[in-house]
């Protein structure tokens, strides 16, 4: 399904999603994200560039990480969507609700 | 190149739902579909469906089965995704999607990314409740 790969550097955060980001992890995706807010994050990265498609679940799961992080004051910011995902992010609109980078380095410019 | 049929019949998990998608979706790679159908449009389309009838549908009920049939050949991929549940207004879950105050809520997007990225879906009840994605090849 997917493989999660986390780096912390101080208030940090990046979240790289290895596959498939659907139903059956979204609650894995959101628990590790929320203990690294309990842990101090308050900046968060999620790295698509290895991801290969997210379903409405996973979409949500996005909504919510996005909320919880603004109410602590903090900012999520999406990078390395390719096509298809931008595709479902334009489908649902959600593009106009994320901060969406090409690249890693691009999101981490300024952040 | 003929045509194949797939079927399943499984409890309402979502871990059932991965190798069932990914089944479909090699069946479609192997009957020539285009690579954009096979990476994003199946694939999303199938796991929204099958989710919708396992946590909708059947309630999360482990005991209640989710059947799917996918018939595939020479011009189209159609899938059947029959659960125990009484249906649902599609059209109004289509709609909320659309609507501007949807866009900071976590769910209610699965039916209308269902009707995005197929060409057809249709839905009916007869002996539990069933979501039919249709996608032409070309």
């Amino acid at each position: 399904m997917a493989a999660f790969t986390i780096e912390r550097d101080g208030d940090l955060l990046t979240v790289a999603v290895d596959g498939q980001l659907v139903v059956g992890n979204r609650g894995e995706f959101k628990q590790l994200v929320f203990d690294e807010l309990e842990a101090g994050a308050r900046r968060v990265l999620i790295d698509f560039s290895s991801t290969g498609y997210i379903d409405s679940s996973g979409l949500g799961a996005l909504v919510s990480l996005g909320k919880r992080i603004r109410e602590q004051g903090g900012t999520m910011r999406l990078a390395g969507l390719n096509d298809d995902l931008r595709t479902l992010f334009e489908l649902t609109r959600l593009d106009t609700l994320f901060q969406l980078f090409e690249s890693r380095a691009d999101a981490l410019a300024g952040f | 190149m003929g045509s194949s049929r797939l079927e399943w019949c499984v409890a309402s998990d979502v871990s059932e739902i991965d190798p069932i998608v990914a089944a479909v979706t090699s069946a479609c790679v192997a009957a020539g579909f285009p690579d954009k159908a096979c990476r994003l449009n199946v694939p999303v389309a199938l796991t929204e469906a099958m989710a919708n009838a396992i946590i909708r549908g059947n309630g999360g009920e482990v005991s209640r089965s989710v059947r799917v049939c996918a018939r595939i050949d020479d011009e189209t991929l159609c899938v059947d995704v029959t659960d125990e549940g009484a249906g649902f207004d599609a059209d109004a879950a289509r709609a909320m999607c659309l609507d501007p105050e949807w866009i900071d809520r976590e769910d209610g997007r699965g039916v209308f990314l269902m009707y995005a990225l197929m060409d057809k879906v249709e839905t009916w009840c007869d002996q539990g409740h069933t979501v039919r994605l249709v996608l032409r090849r070309s």
